[in-house]
């Protein structure tokens, strides 16, 4: 593709994409402020209390961290997910 | 204590086989082994507590005595490098990736780096989106120069899971399910107050990618063409712009 013929295909890509009907003008304040999510998939995410880690003093007085052996499996949600067949697939992918 | 012996004493609380640090004594003036193994412990236990806060995805993931297991081997190896414990864990995602007895759930890194990502959205400086009317503004000549500077908080997750719909799978009680599995582009951004987590149209992840890096609207487009005929260029970038991926002023 040359530049201007790109140029040209761009832009009118992006006016026709301006002009459809989810994006008709005028565009809308709340469109404008980016409040209206109509692309992708949008996912939860509320500001929880994952937002400050650490900002408490939890102390303790034992020792427990030492001398502890690697013995742990994975013991989470990771069988039971439920994700159309695949129970959470607990071994890896290969390529 | 000069420099020395605070290297000796971050050492020895990181290393429980590193000795009480040289002339570090009680108000007795006596070497105590058991108390300052208490002050160690209380040490790890902060920073483990930091990252089963900001990974909290991953460890209801493997459950919470296998995520201290491991956060504990982390932390023994990473001291912190702010002051600010929510900086904790910036490459805790990689150790995840490397760490061999999580590796039969191959997703778990990328999960992590969603929520690595998350946080740092959160916590990112504050900025005007680009607008539409803005994007619109820009002439037609100079779109396929134009290169669009992405907003602070904005970030990508590349994944070959499905790593997006599992951290939101996981966000709620009980966990939901994951529609399909299949790789994700995960877009997370925060035009706002909050932090906006989306999956990207597959069509559409790798422009999203090389636009967000500072790549020229042309540049980015003609490969995204390339690779498929049906790219939208239009769609996707009000799409992104709509979502506030963009910071309000251009690139030079």
């Amino acid at each position: 593709m040359t530049r201007s013929t790109l140029a040209l295909a761009l832009a009118g890509s992006l006016s026709s994409a301006l002009a459809t009907a989810a994006y008709a003008g005028p565009v809308s304040a709340e469109y404008m402020s980016g409040k209206e999510k109509c692309y992708g998939i949008a996912l939860a995410g509320q500001n929880d209390c994952a937002a400050g880690p650490g900002t408490t003093c939890a102390g303790t007085s034992t020792k427990d961290f030492q001398g502890n052996a690697w013995k742990a499996v994975p013991a989470g949600t990771c069988t039971t997910m439920n994700v159309d067949g695949h129970m959470g697939m607990l071994e890896p992918k290969e390529g | 204590m000069g420099a020395a012996t605070l290297d000796l004493f971050a050492a020895a609380l990181l290393d429980a086989r590193s000795p009480l640090p040289v002339g570090l004594t009680t108000a007795r003036e006596e070497a105590d082994t058991a108390r300052f193994a208490v002050y160690r412990n209380n040490v790890h236990v902060g920073l483990t507590e930091a990252l089963a806060q900001r990974f909290a995805v991953t460890a209801r993931l493997v459950g919470e005595e296998f995520f201290r297991g491991m956060a504990r081997v982390y932390v023994q190896d990473h001291k912190p490098a702010s002051p600010l414990m929510f900086e904790y864990g910036e490459d805790f995602p990689d150790f995840v990736a490397g760490f061999a007895p999580a590796a039969g759930l191959a997703y778990l890194a990328d999960v992590a780096r969603v929520e690595a990502v998350w946080s740092r959205a959160y916590h990112a400086a504050e900025a005007d989106p680009l607008s539409v009317a803005a994007l619109a503004g820009i002439a037609p000549e100079r779109l396929a120069d134009t290169k669009l500077a992405a907003h602070p908080a904005t970030a990508i997750v590349t994944s070959d899971h499905p790593a997006g719909s599992i951290w939101a799978a996981h966000r709620t009680d009980p966990v939901g399910a994951v529609a399909a599995w299949k790789p994700e582009t995960v877009l997370i951004v925060r035009p706002d107050a909050e932090v906006n987590v989306h999956v990207l149209p597959a069509t559409d992840a790798e422009f999203a990618a090389a636009v967000l890096a500072g790549e020229a609207l042309g540049e980015a487009a003609e490969r995204a063409l390339g690779a498929n005929a049906a790219f939208d260029f239009g769609a996707a970038l009000i799409g992104l712009v709509t979502l506030g991926a963009f910071a309000a002023t251009e690139r030079g």
